[in-house]
């Protein structure tokens, strides 16, 4: 038993995003087409090469079919995944779990998601009958209740609280102004983020992760086989996965300032991939700012920082594009927008390009580090999915 | 002896300031107040409230039967008693019942109960959401509440603490006020015409029923007069011969006239008052008159309300007008942008009933951790099957942390919504109801209540909330 990864056994080698905004003149079926013939592009291969597909949405469609029909996929085994906002990684997570298996050559991960056809703000949960006493808050509510209760527990003031948060929306609108695909391309002030009207709670609109359409891609091949596709692999050292039980909801002991799942993920993570040292090692990582406390605790549940911290650092710029450590450079959540079954292949696409040294100039980050960290979660504070993986420019 | 053996009354938190309705409209409300439902309560979920204040007052009581009185139920057709059953846990075998429709049904019950000797102890629960449209007197004179009354035989473990000494009903076919099936409005025919029929049929019932009771109009120590009909109230109570001072407030200028609810609601707030051995007398004034005459006894100095009529009354706080006509359907503002939440499952839905309208939760044996809702394998230790129930439903909780969300679905936005500590155990995030949402902190006491959170395909969809712990309310 035990939980050993997959470093190095297999490599990206291929790529595509679409842009994530409000796509109202594309459908779903245009977005996976955008993403994947961008991604078949990127490794040189055709859909007749890629052996195997996974394809991750939260609720734009059923089955694997959803992607076979846009695709033109003929007797191919597609399987479509749906494990909350952490969809479009295990996506990924299955198809490299594949190639790894020695069960097939080429496999794909396909995340797309079409939210902006509903009619209203947000996302909306697929309803399922039930007994009517689940609670029915919205995701801003439910993560709303961290930022009180971290700010009580380490002794950070309500106006320091909002300062902090307020950095955090400022840094990802700072990072996603500067990239061609993020759905908000706009700096936006800490005055105007402060002044934004109420969500929930103390979040206010610019608290909260942009909702967009959109779609991402990977294709992946067995590591000894990365050359063939390209000269810039970028290898899988670690892909983890951690699912709360959801007695974080109901167990007294929680104290809603930190996510035990993404704890978890991480360390298992970090031992699968030999990382000793996150803060020293990574050059970026993107991580699942759905909400601004949300980066914040996480960035003491990935260990970029020790408990009670994280917002001293916030402040002090370390996660900044040009700091110690840049947290989400693509603008995360935030500005680059969340379609849910898109998400978790958009990290990593920012990864394969920081990696690669394919960001355009303005935001490419200047680093000798050759390392990068996604983190992806889904569910609610005490009810929660996390994934991390780690992805490198070496074997070794 | 057969009598009353506890007894509570429910007056919901909100109050609408009758001067209100000529703010806004130029005429129409009048003075004082009138008690109004949240707009997560109707008729099932008052009686509940009711059922448990009366209930709690009488720990060694087990009914034997569940009736239910309201002019103003939640469903036709199917039993609205049957969710209050529920809420209560009672057993299967108790027998649960409405009496529906009228507002006479509320004293009907009554008097059924007190006559049936030797029946075991009933449990009567009366209800009533009060209408009128917007600056009518029905609007402002109305009022919503509940109470619910322990009728049984007098006996060791139920002690009664007012004993029914007598009474007379009259019954006469008269329309003076009527609502047609799936009208919001009642219509009235001339007052004088019923104040001719209501003060003639009252005094021939008082006098009925003071000689069945063998009592006289001088000695009785507490009297009120209740109807919808004010003016027959009113001149009937002048004519009852008894001393001025035993004509009690009826609660018309705080709470409202609650239909088929009030005599409930009256006998609760005049036991509260009374003293052993006094005279208590009721006349209710409906298709009819009814008289009730009890006596108070020895055990009622043993007996102390649960919460109080008179302390519900005085913890209300005010809600707007705008509020109160979009909570009785009169207006309808921008609803929320959010999908409506879709209708309950029927089977999900009896499948949890215990946790669902019991609020019972599991307490693992070994690790004793407690889980809301119930689970088969235990978050501590992982005992498989382990549990026994575990009801929370009358447990105090302390707010962990909390939130107002701003845009989630509620039929009255914002939700305030809370992370709760049960003392002796369990945890719960709860949406909060009657309270300020700007008044919340944490460390703030809370209880649970019984709510009804939407309606969908014309379900109801009933589950419980938490409460702020207020002044009065025994902890």
């Amino acid at each position: 038993m035990g939980s050993h990864g997959i470093k190095d056994q297999v490599a990206i080698v291929g790529m595509g995003c679409t842009r994530f905004a409000e796509h109202w003149d594309k459908s779903l079926d245009d977005l996976i087409v955008e993403a994947a013939g961008d991604t078949f592009a990127s490794a040189g291969v055709t859909k007749d090469d890629v052996d195997a597909y996974w394809f991750g949405t939260a609720q734009s469609g059923m089955s694997g079919i959803t992607l076979a029909r846009p695709l033109q996929l003929e007797g191919k085994p597609v399987t479509r995944v749906e494990n909350y906002c952490t969809t479009g990684s295990e996506a990924l997570r299955a198809a490299a779990y594949a190639v790894a298996s020695g069960a097939y050559d080429v496999a794909m991960a396909v995340g797309a998601e079409k939210v902006k056809d509903s009619g209203y703000q947000g996302l909306n949960a697929y309803p399922i009958p039930n007994d009517g006493t689940a609670r029915t808050l919205t995701a801003a509510a439910m993560f709303s209740m961290v930022a009180p209760a971290y700010g009580k527990k380490y002794g950070v003031s309500e106006d320091e609280l909002s300062e902090v948060l307020a950095r955090i929306s400022w840094k990802n609108h700072q990072n996603g102004a500067r990239n061609p695909r993020a759905q908000f391309r706009k700096e936006v002030s800490t005055e105007t983020i402060c002044a934004s009207p109420r969500v929930a709670g103390r979040l206010g609109v610019f608290d909260c992760a942009g909702v967009a359409d959109g779609a991402a891609a990977a294709i992946v091949v067995r590591a000894e086989d990365a050359h063939r596709y390209t000269d810039k692999p970028i290898y899988i050292k670690a892909l983890s996965f951690a699912a709360g039980s959801g007695s974080g909801l109901i167990d007294p002991g929680y104290d809603y300032t930190w996510f035990p799942e993404c704890a978890l993920a991480a360390e298992d993570a970090y031992r699968q991939a030999g990382i000793t040292d996150p803060r020293g090692q990574l050059a970026m990582a993107e991580v699942h700012d759905c909400f601004t406390p949300t980066e914040l605790v996480l960035m003491e549940d990935l260990g970029f920082c020790a408990r009670g911290t994280a917002w001293k650092e916030v402040l002090a710029g370390t996660f900044d594009r040009t700091g110690e450590l840049p947290i989400n450079p693509d603008g995360g959540l935030k500005s680059f927008g969340h379609p849910v079954g898109a998400s978790g292949l958009r990290m990593f696409f920012e990864a394969w390009l920081q990696l690669r040294g394919e960001a355009t100039p303005e935001r490419q980050i200047e680093t000798d580090r050759k390392l990068a960290l996604t983190h992806n979660l889904g569910g609610y504070p005490g009810e929660m999915v996390s994934f991390v993986s780690v992805v490198g420019t070496e074997l070794g | 002896m057969r009598g009353i053996v506890s007894v509570a009354g429910y007056v919901p938190y909100r109050r609408l300031q009758r001067s209100a309705v000529a703010q806004v409209f130029g005429n129409g409300g009048g003075k004082g107040s009138r008690a109004v439902a949240s707009h997560d309560e109707d008729t099932t979920t008052m009686g509940v409230e009711a059922a448990r204040l009366a209930l709690r007052a009488a720990p060694t009581v087990a009914p034997d039967g569940l009736w239910f009185a309201t002019a103003t139920p939640a469903y036709l057709d199917k039993t609205n008693a049957t969710a209050i059953h529920a809420a209560l846990r009672l057993p299967a075998e108790v027998p649960a019942f409405d009496f529906g429709g009228a507002l006479r049904s509320g004293v009907g019950a009554v008097v059924s109960a007190l006559r049936a000797e030797g029946s075991g102890t009933t449990l009567v629960v009366l209800a009533d959401m009060r209408d009128g449209m917007p600056t009518s007197a029905d609007e402002s004179a109305g009022g919503d509440g509940a109470a619910a009354l322990v009728v049984g035989d007098d006996g060791p473990g139920h002690p009664a603490i007012a004993e029914y000494l007598g009474g007379a009903s009259l019954t006469d076919e008269f329309l003076d006020r009527w609502r047609t099936v799936g009208d919001r409005r009642s219509k009235t025919w001339e007052e004088r015409f019923g104040e001719n029929r209501y003060v003639a049929l009252g005094e021939q019932a008082w006098a009925s029923a003071l000689k069945t009771s063998g009592v006289t109009a001088e000695e009785i120590d507490k009297v009120v007069v209740t109807g919808m009909h004010a003016r027959s109230t009113k001149a009937l109570g002048r004519k009852l011969g008894v001393k001025p001072e035993s004509l009690v407030d009826d609660l018309s200028a705080t709470v409202g006239q609650t239909g088929s609810a009030h005599v409930g609601l009256m006998l609760a707030s005049i036991l509260e008052q009374s003293e052993p051995g006094q005279l208590v007398a009721l006349v209710a004034l409906a298709d009819g008159a009814d008289v009730l005459v009890f006596r108070a006894t020895p055990a009622l100095a043993d007996w102390s309300p649960s919460d109080s009529v008179a302390d519900q009354i005085a913890g209300g706080a005010d809600l707007p007008y705008g509020k109160f006509l979009t909570w009785r359907g009169m207006v309808t503002p921008e609803p929320p942008r959010r999908p409506e939440p879709q209708r309950v499952s029927s089977t999900a839905a009896w499948r949890n009933e215990d946790w669902k309208y019991g609020f019972v939760g599991s307490k693992d044996r070994s690790s004793e951790a407690v889980h809301l809702p119930p689970s088969r394998i235990s978050m501590k230790g992982g005992a498989v099957d382990d549990m026994e129930p575990i009801g929370r439903a009358d447990s105090v909780a302390t707010i962990a942390t909390y939130t107002i969300d701003r845009m989630a679905y509620s039929p009255s936005p914002p939700i305030v919504f809370a992370v709760v500590d049960f003392d002796g155990g369990g945890r719960f995030p709860v949406e909060l109801t009657d309270v300020e949402p700007d008044s919340v902190e944490i460390g703030d006491r809370v209880t649970m209540t019984f709510r009804k959170l939407f309606t969908a395909d014309g379900i109801h969809d009933y589950f419980w909330k938490a409460k702020p712990l207020r002044a009065g309310a025994a902890e």
